[in-house]
């Protein structure tokens, strides 16, 4: 593997993997055995369920083979909402023992519950997540997400002390103490997101703390997508390996999948997580290898059983088999979510692909936001970039040069003309969670 | 001759940050002993001149700014009308660009004190000490910052 890893031989198999390495067929009979459990657990308990799978004449007993899903009709984040705060439980709040929410940008926010037994599914895929990236219990972990209604920071807190690591549960913000934590508790091992983490390297630089000199050596980073560009950004300005987490608070927070030390696609947990691709216009199932609409089911969840939920994350279900001998599906890396996509005139755009123009272009990755506005029906999009000390010149012609190199290589990407504005540093707002990448001022200017 | 000039970036639709990067230094009681500001319509660039742009450079990175340094070198001008022409005479005849230039605050001894930022400083005074044309004259630090006698 091309970047640099302080000199730390990886930790060999660690048991709790034991599920990561069943046999196809095996693994097949498995999920149609709680497939058939988790349908029958939402139909009975769950009024929305059986009045969506009775108008689709769906018959919950005739459930026989891994073939028959393709009838169930599918869940939605509105779903989610519309039964806002317990529609969907499937289980007497006496059962219930923890409850998470995410933050509801627009409205009220969505609830998602778990049983006791919820948890410790949740926190064992966790555990095979920071196990097939290396991590041990020699690690000590800091763990960076936000503690809180938000389900990374307890999701991987619960992985990481279930691996038997020290974990030291530092939460978002302090970025001065996050640095002096690391570097005086000797962490080996940090998650968080993969935005806070670039915001840790620059404050690092900042204090004069390189970060490559330190024993840290892995990060697991989620909750957003992130292009490989910024992968090697860190794993270059960090002297770290960077790892891939993938999960979503509806199905159970981080570790729904993961990748493994050869960071090539994301290994589903598929004994409890059972995806599908699916074509999201005609809503046909794709077969695997195409790219498509990733679908999951929780095989084994009892609080809110979610059935065939459509996670608006674009991926494809990887066919070879992993070097790494896991015989649990991967899939390739989601680049994009069809809810981050937006459209300027015309063209669909990524944030993923501004990402990748940025890098192209300067070699580093400032904090950057899309701005999106309307003046007389057309729509203009502004891309602003916060300079970095380095980027920046006294001469007048050297900045605009540089505006001229940044439009350019966003242009080579997108195909369309935008205007690039250069930004005062940390003058856009950071977040501590996921980064707000895209700012839609469309309708309001309207 | 030379002098370590500050450049701070400003922002546009920031009315306040002039005033911010200002008040960074005025804190500190940190004299400037010029400063122009180079506008487009994008964003600005504040450049200045202070004997104690070491502090001042550290004060403003920790505030926030984007700054930077850059050798600039300083020349005096006869205060009447065609005092520059000399010097740019001397400066085309030697091939020597200028990014930009502006002018100090206050005179000495009559004269104007000009700045000028060339590509390369080192190589400008070079030139020009050799052959100036009899209408160089640079002016040091000392003489600006007060603590050599004019």
């Amino acid at each position: 593997m091309s970047s640099t890893i302080k000199g730390v031989p990886a930790p060999g198999y660690n048991p709790i993997s034991a599920s990561d390495y069943i046999p196809q067929e095996k693994m097949r009979e498995i999920q149609l055995e709680r497939f058939i459990r988790v349908v029958k657990n939402a139909y009975e308990n769950v009024p929305l369920y059986r009045q969506r799978f009775d108008e689709a004449h769906f018959d919950v007993n005739s459930f026989k083979s891994l073939e028959d899903v393709k009838k169930l009709p599918f869940t939605k984040k509105v779903d989610l909402r519309d039964t806002y705060p317990y529609g969907l439980f499937a289980r007497p709040l006496k059962d219930i023992v923890r409850l998470h929410a995410s933050s509801g940008t627009t409205g009220k926010p969505i609830v998602v519950a778990y049983t006791q037994a919820d948890l410790d599914v949740w926190q064992q895929t966790m555990c095979r997540s920071l196990a097939a990236v290396g991590m041990c219990k020699e690690d000590i972990v800091q763990n960076s997400y936000g503690y809180g209604l938000f389900t990374g920071g307890l999701g991987a807190h619960a992985g990481a002390e279930g691996l038997g690591a020290a974990v030291i549960p530092a939460s978002g913000g302090n970025t001065a103490r996050q640095i002096m934590l690391m570097r005086d508790f000797g962490v080996t091992a940090i998650t968080c997101t993969p935005s806070y983490f670039i915001h840790l390297i620059d404050e690092a630089g900042k204090m004069g703390v390189d970060l490559r000199s330190l024993p840290i050596r892995r990060g697991v980073f989620g909750a957003e997508p992130w292009s490989e560009g910024m992968r090697r950004y860190i794993e270059e300005s960090a002297g770290i390996k960077a790892y891939d987490i993938y999960g979503l608070s509806e199905i159970t927070g981080p570790g729904v999948a993961c990748e493994c030390e050869y960071q090539n696609g994301l290994h589903v947990f598929e004994d409890h997580y059972y995806p599908e691709i699916i074509d999201p216009d005609t809503l046909e199932v794709l077969p695997d290898g195409e790219e498509g609409e990733l679908v999951l089911t929780t095989l084994s969840k009892e609080a809110i059983p979610m059935i065939r939920y459509r996670t608006r994350d674009i991926t494809s279900i990887m066919t070879e088999k992993c070097p790494c001998g896991r015989t649990i599906r991967r899939i390739s890396r989601i680049g994009r979510r069809s809810d981050d996509m937006f459209i300027i005139r015309g063209v669909n755009v990524f944030p993923s692909q501004i990402e990748t123009a940025i890098l192209n272009a300067e070699k580093t990755l400032p904090n950057y936001q899309i701005v999106l506005t309307r003046a007389k029906g057309l729509d203009n999009m502004e891309v602003q970039i916060e300079l970095t000390p380095e980027m920046f010149s006294d001469k007048v012609s050297a900045m605009e040069e540089l505006t001229a190199k940044f439009a350019k290589a966003i242009e080579r990407i997108i195909n369309i003309r935008t205007s690039v504005r250069l930004m005062p540093p940390n003058s856009i707002p950071r977040s501590e969670g996921k980064a707000k990448r895209v700012v839609d001022k469309r309708e309001l200017d309207k | 001759m030379k002098f370590t000039q500050l450049s701070i970036f400003i922002g546009r639709n920031s009315p306040g940050s002039l005033n911010d990067a200002c008040k960074v230094l005025a804190d500190a009681n940190i004299d400037l002993s010029t400063l122009t500001l180079a506008d487009t319509k994008e964003f600005g660039i504040l450049r200045l001149i202070t004997k104690d742009w070491e502090k001042a450079k550290d004060l403003l990175g920790k505030a926030g700014f984007a700054v930077q340094t850059t050798e600039v070198v300083a020349l005096l001008v006869d205060h009447k009308p065609g005092g520059m022409c000399g010097i740019l005479d001397a400066l085309a005849k030697n091939n020597i660009n200028v990014e930009y230039l502006y002018a100090f605050a206050t005179p000495i001894a009559g004269n104007a004190v000009v700045v000028f930022r060339f590509d390369n400083p080192d190589e400008a005074i070079a030139k020009l000490t050799e052959d100036g044309g009899g209408n160089i004259r640079f002016v040091s630090p000392g003489k600006i910052f007060g603590t050599e006698k004019a």
